[in-house]
């Protein structure tokens, strides 16, 4: 791998940029590796570099079924933030923003995270209520947070309307200035070009249709796949909205339901809108890209789903949302909308870590939420990879709280809006 | 936006409905023989099929009934609806074509 840096650069403008190279390789499956992880995600191919550079543990493989990154690592509306009420969560999202904070450095890729602050509107009394308390317990966890009156919610997001006869009335917002947006396919590209030059194998249009059980013990040995059968040490699921239809293969019923989440963007305009902004209350969070496109994620259909597709209803709703807080977008063009599949838990929280099946590990349930924590979620999956333990981050989000009854209950806080 | 049969009232557009997730989830006789694993088996875990799946639907702008409902999760066809408290109708792989 070639590196980025400005000797590389200026002696390839020289050239032509004809000397880069391909960022990873297409290799064939090994016979067998220590670690498989199925699933090309950023969360499967982060899991992989953390593997590889934190653990030394390079004999790993990732396999993806489609391409990388084309699941919903490529259609999220790639908000960032950790203002999770819980301290299990706020632990583990902000472990995620800091890793976010250094990843471009530690990739050499520029994943363009974007500090440009996440404001949560807040419409009435019990939204008000609920992000003050958000506030003080994201300080008490050392998660920056803080409360805006309207003007001061205007004053930082100068397109937002706090007319106080709106439909939706602002009536001030939470401000987190740490969080934002990221280059969701770099993201992706990054993770699979560091794990690549450490030897981790990245095999594409690849997908998992069975595992191989130690007849004793009862142990995951192995993968059968498509291009055949691939020995394992352990084995790790990251396959999101796929996850029920993998662990299915193996015996393991997960208490996940898959559903349609659809986001939409705008054609593509000037720099006018600075910040992220979301609205639990309406079911709407918007941002503008870099390449200038509004950004705008509404909330999951109703119903259980596979189709990578939803209603045109629920988009609609959501675009009334954003054009009664948002007037000036009433004569917006939206380019394209689409659809992904996500994994949705009873408590709204993740799963990840052991399973029942000895060497299958599984991180999943991510729901509508999963991008913000791909480097926090990879690298603690990785240490339980490594180590056959959940680290301490990730310990309460363990496939067990369904039964002991230590559920992370997010749904109030953060169900619709991630 | 799906298109549903109410079993009821004839096909209507899915805004006149709720969803009420799997069907024929059956609550336990007696709840307090059930160990946790068990009970928790009950209370999160569903089944999540990529293929046909039998689901709930309520009429709520309509006839205000519930009924079932199999339906293709892959390419959200409906296979067939069917009133609640009838026994899930068989289904091949044919249906949902």
């Amino acid at each position: 791998m070639r590196r980025f840096n400005l000797g590389n650069l200026l002696s390839e403008a020289l050239r032509g940029h004809e000397g880069w190279g391909r960022q990873w390789r297409s290799p064939e499956p090994k016979p067998r590796y220590d670690v498989i992880v199925v699933g090309g995600g950023g969360h499967g191919l982060g899991t992989a570099h953390y593997l590889a550079k934190e653990h030394g543990i390079t004999n790993v493989a990732v396999l993806e079924k489609g391409w990388i990154g084309g699941g919903n690592t490529g259609r999220n509306t790639t908000i960032i933030r950790s203002n999770y009420l819980y301290d299990e969560s706020a632990h583990l999202y902000e472990h995620a923003v800091k890793l976010w904070e250094g990843l471009s450095q530690d990739l050499n890729y520029n994943v363009m995270y974007s500090q440009r602050g996440v404001m949560m509107l807040a419409h009435n009394v019990h939204d008000v209520q609920i992000f003050k308390r958000h506030v003080y317990a994201n300080r008490l966890n050392g998660v920056d947070n803080e409360w805006l009156t309207p003007e001061e919610a205007q004053a930082y997001c100068p397109p937002l309307s706090i007319d106080p006869r709106a439909r939706y009335p602002v009536m001030g917002a939470a401000l987190q200035r740490r969080g934002g947006t990221a280059r969701h396919d770099a993201v992706a590209w990054g993770y699979a070009r560091a794990a690549d030059s450490r030897g981790v194998d990245i095999i594409q249009n690849c997908e998992v249709t069975g595992f191989a059980r130690d007849p004793a013990t009862g142990a995951v040995t192995g993968v059968e796949t498509t291009k055949g059968f691939i020995g394992a040490g352990r084995v790790g699921v990251v396959a999101a909205g796929h996850t029920s239809v993998i662990m299915e293969r193996a015996g393991v019923r997960m208490p996940l339901q898959s559903f349609p989440l659809q986001a939409l963007v705008s054609e593509p305009v000037k720099p006018v809108f600075p910040c992220v902004v979301m609205s639990n209350a309406v079911h709407a969070y918007i941002s503008q890209s870099d390449k200038g496109e509004l950004v705008i994620g509404a909330g999951t259909d109703q119903y259980v789903s596979y189709s990578q597709q939803g209603g045109l209803q629920i988009t609609t709703h959501t675009l009334d949302a954003i054009c009664e807080i948002f007037p000036r977008f009433s004569r917006m063009r939206m380019l394209r909308n689409w659809g992904g599949i996500v994994d949705v838990t009873p408590d709204r929280s993740p799963i990840i870590g052991k399973t029942p099946v000895p060497g299958l590990f599984v991180n999943c349930g991510w729901g509508t939420g999963g991008f913000k924590a791909t480097p926090g979620s990879a690298h603690v999956f990785a240490h339980t990879l490594a180590t056959g333990e959940p680290h301490p981050i990730n310990s309460p989000f363990s496939l067990d709280r369904f039964r002991t009854g230590r559920l992370i209950d997010e749904a109030a806080a953060a169900a619709v809006a991630h | 936006m799906l298109l549903i049969t109410c079993p009821h009232c004839g096909p209507r557009p899915e805004l006149e409905f709720t969803y009420g997730g799997e069907a024929h989830v059956a609550r336990p006789a007696d709840p307090s023989a059930l160990d946790d694993r068990d009970w928790s088996e009950f209370l999160f875990v569903r089944n999540n099929p990529k293929g046909v799946f039998a689901e709930r639907w309520n009429h709520a702008h309509g006839c205000q009934r519930w009924f079932n409902a199999l339906r293709d999760t892959h390419s959200d066809a409906f296979v067939t609806t069917y009133p609640a408290g009838a026994p899930r109708p068989e289904s091949t792989a044919e249906d949902v074509r």
